[in-house]
Order: C-alpha cells, then structure tokens, then sequence
C-alpha cells in the first residue's frame, strides 16, 4: 500500500516546490504590504486593504480565471513578460506558484500586519531619537520584533499554497510534471476507477506535510517570542 | 542655546511656550499635564508644532512659516525617556552601540568605558533589558543617549518610574552627567530634583510659561 510511485513523487516534488517558491517571492511583499497597512495613512488604504484580502472570498475559479486573462499567453501582462523578458506564466508551473502566492496571500500579510501593529511605537520613536533613519528603524526595530509574525506567517501562507487547487487548476490546468501538484493529482485519481489507493497516499502526504508545517510555524513562534523576552 | 516659540493644540489642551535658555541644565517645571512632555518631545522633533520656532545653536529645527522640519533621527539630540525604552531585542552593549552604529561613527572603546564606568553599568553588558532593575535600565538609557553623541539631552522625568531609594542611587549619576558639559533640558514635577540639577528654570503652568529665571523662581512654586 504504501510505495509512492513516480508519478506521485513528482507531484510531490512540484507541489514542494511551487509552494516554497511562491511564499519565498511573495513575503518581502507581504511584508512592505503589511507595513503599509500597520503604520501609514493613505487614500484609497481601504481599498487596498480589501483587494489583498479579495482572494480569501472570492470563488477560487474566479481568482484562477482572473490570472489566465492577465497573465495568460494573450493576457495584458502576461503577453509583455513573454515577448520582453521571456517569463511565461501561462501552463507552467511559476503559473502555479503565481497562483498559489496570490491566493495565499492574504493568510501571509495578516499575521505579519498584526504584529507589526503590536510593535510599541516607542520605542520607534526612541530609535529614531538615537539616529536611525526611518528605514533603519524598520529593519533594526519593527522587523526584528515582528519576526515571530513574519514566520508565522510564511508557514500559514505555505501551508495554504500547497493546498491550492482551484485557482491553479483554473490557470495552469492539471498537466503531470508541469503544473500537477498534490491536489491537482488526487482531483484526477479520484476520477479513475483504480486510483483510490494512490488518491490515499497522497491525502495522507499532504495532511502530514501541513501538519508539520503548523508544528512548525508555533515552533519558530515560540523561539522566537523567547529570544526576545527572554534573557 | 536653545530657542523655542511654540504654539501646539492637542485636543482641548493648548500649549504656547517661548524660552531661550542659554543654561546648562535648563529645568522644565510643572505639574502633570503643564505641557512638558509635550514641550520637549516638540524639541526632539517627535512632535510637529501648529507655529512657531525651534532652534538650537546655530541651526534652525523647526519653523512653521519657513516649512522647515528637521526629522529627529537627523537632530543630534539625545532623549531619555521615563520609561527607558531600551531595545528590548538586544543586550545592553548592543543598545548603548546603537546611536552609535546608526549614526555609523567608528567605534571609540575609550569613550564607551568611560561612559559606562560613570553610570556603573560595566557589569551589565551581557545582559538583555528584561534582566535589569527598574535602576539600572534607566543608568542604560542615559549611557546610550550619551553614546549617540548628542549636542543636546532632554530627560523627561528620568526618575518618575523610580521609587525614592532608587531616585537617590541615580541622583549622583545625574550630576556627574551634568559635569560632563552636555547641554541638557530636565523635565521635572519635583522642586527638589530640580534644585540639585538645574542651572536655569522654565515653569510651566496650563500650557503657559509662567515663569522663567535662576533656580531661585522654584521658591514661587
């Protein structure tokens, strides 16, 4: 029962793969966003604020939809990255991971934001009065203190992106070895008559897989709360 | 010397100050809610005033009508709060280094032991700010605005958090600081403090200077 085929491995590979690219690329965005939200007024911060968390309540089929249209080969951006940088997104699996870092995106920049917003301005303020520029003061105080946020963060945007089906589906399809990733993989055993026993090994794969990465994330929480109140 | 004719509207509370102080030690006097911290974060630039002016020296900090507003990281001006406010991420060796690296000046050991040798904090380096006593936090906060090689230090009651045995443990330190030749502006609710301290007083009153002079006005208080 339980040998993983090739088959599987490469879906597993690809699912590890366009997750951890996809947190990776999308955290310093998160980050600089969820800064922006914490700590400056600006017109239009509602509106921005609403358009990160739009991919939590939209329909997955319409956030996947959205990306082919833009995106995809003829899409507005998707037709200047091919022609001038030569970055296709379209049936690939940066496709995936582009699908998978935006739908993952809000869960990224909320735990992050929060914390941020819990770092006492005071002690900003202090920093400031010692000399360091705004940009200092971010990267040698907020940053620092938010920390426990940001890794909280990444892993719960992980763990969502592994867990990605219909936005990916959607925009890059179910193609193996390209853009099948875990779920993509079980949607398609479940549907041939003898893949239940694959279907099985993969569901356990990816409950372990997110399970580690939630033990993980309250890991890197915890140490990090203790290296900074502790001692 | 320090110049400041302010006006600032906070909520209901009006302040309007204008002092010059040319003293050492300039004592800012009042009760609580006479404006001083309000006064003094405006001189450290943390607070923009509605009108008015700011200099220091020679350099003009803050002047309304001229739409000048030099940020506080690039005023030179050392603050210690009343709650310290101590980095608290790093040890007491990274924050007493910290004004220091940010205003990336190279590091000087001989100024650093001597700093840290008058305010008795030598033993404390190693260890985080969560470690240290109500006391020794505050000695911390005074080496590392010294540190930062400021042209100006403001202390907002920097004995306020203390309880008596501890207020006489920092008193001296204080006065050697002040030996040190470092103008400073001390906020204060306490004549007594301020008598021991100030070269020169500032009273405030409601968000009103009401008095201005020698040690001697705190006997009108």
């Amino acid at each position: 029962m339980f040998e993983i085929s090739p088959a599987e491995w490469t879906a597993i590979l690809l699912s590890l793969r366009v997750a951890i690219i996809a947190t990776l690329v999308a955290t310093p965005f998160g980050i600089a966003l969820a800064w922006l939200l914490a700590r400056r007024e600006f017109w239009g911060k509602s509106v921005l604020d609403a358009l990160v968390h739009l991919p939590l309540v939209l329909p997955p089929v319409v956030t996947g939809y959205l990306l082919l249209l833009t995106f995809g080969r003829r899409g507005l951006v998707g037709a200047w990255l091919a022609d001038h940088l030569g970055i296709v997104f379209a049936f690939r699996w940066t496709g995936a991971a582009l699908a998978c870092g935006i739908m993952s995106f809000p869960l990224l920049v909320r735990p992050i934001r929060l914390s941020i917003e819990a770092v006492d301005r005071r002690l900003e303020q202090a920093a400031g009065t010692l000399g360091a520029a705004p940009w200092q003061v971010f990267a040698t105080v907020t940053l620092p203190l938010a920390l426990p946020g940001v890794l909280a963060g990444m892993v719960l945007g992980f763990a969502k992106a592994i867990g990605e089906f219909g936005a990916t589906i959607t925009f890059v399809s179910n193609i193996p070895a390209e853009t099948q990733t875990i779920s993509s993989a079980i949607y398609s055993l479940i549907q041939t008559p003898d893949g239940d026993a694959a279907a099985g090994r993969l569901v356990l794969i990816s409950i372990v897989i997110s399970m580690g990465a939630l033990m993980a994330s309250e890991w890197f929480a915890r140490r990090a709360t203790q290296r900074l109140h502790g001692n | 010397m320090l110049r400041v004719d302010v006006t600032k509207q906070l909520g209901e509370f009006s302040l309007e100050a204008s002092f010059e102080s040319q003293g050492r030690v300039t004592g800012l006097f009042g009760a609580s809610g006479a404006g001083k911290t309000s006064l003094i974060n405006m001189i450290a630039g943390l607070l923009r005033p509605d009108r008015g002016i700011i200099a220091l020296d020679d350099e003009t900090l803050d002047d309304t009508s001229a739409g000048v507003h030099v940020p506080p990281h690039r005023r030179r001006i050392g603050y210690v709060f009343q709650d310290a406010r101590l980095l608290p991420h790093l040890d007491v060796r990274q924050n007493l280094d910290y004004g220091r690296r940010m205003n990336r000046l190279a590091a000087d050991p001989a100024q650093f032991t001597r700093i840290t040798d008058l305010l008795d904090i030598g033993h404390l380096l190693d260890r985080r700010p969560g470690k240290l006593s109500g006391g020794e936090r505050q000695r911390v906060a005074l080496g590392r605005a010294l540190l930062s090689k400021p042209r100006l230090l403001l202390l907002d009651e920097p004995l306020g958090s203390l309880d008596e045995g501890r207020k006489e443990e920092i008193l001296p330190y204080l006065v050697r600081l002040r030996d040190e030749g470092i103008p400073m502006v001390y906020v204060s609710h306490d004549a007594a403090e301020l008598r021991q301290l100030a070269t020169q007083i500032v009273m405030l009153k409601r968000g009103r200077v009401t008095a201005l002079g020698g040690v001697k006005v705190l006997t009108q208080a």
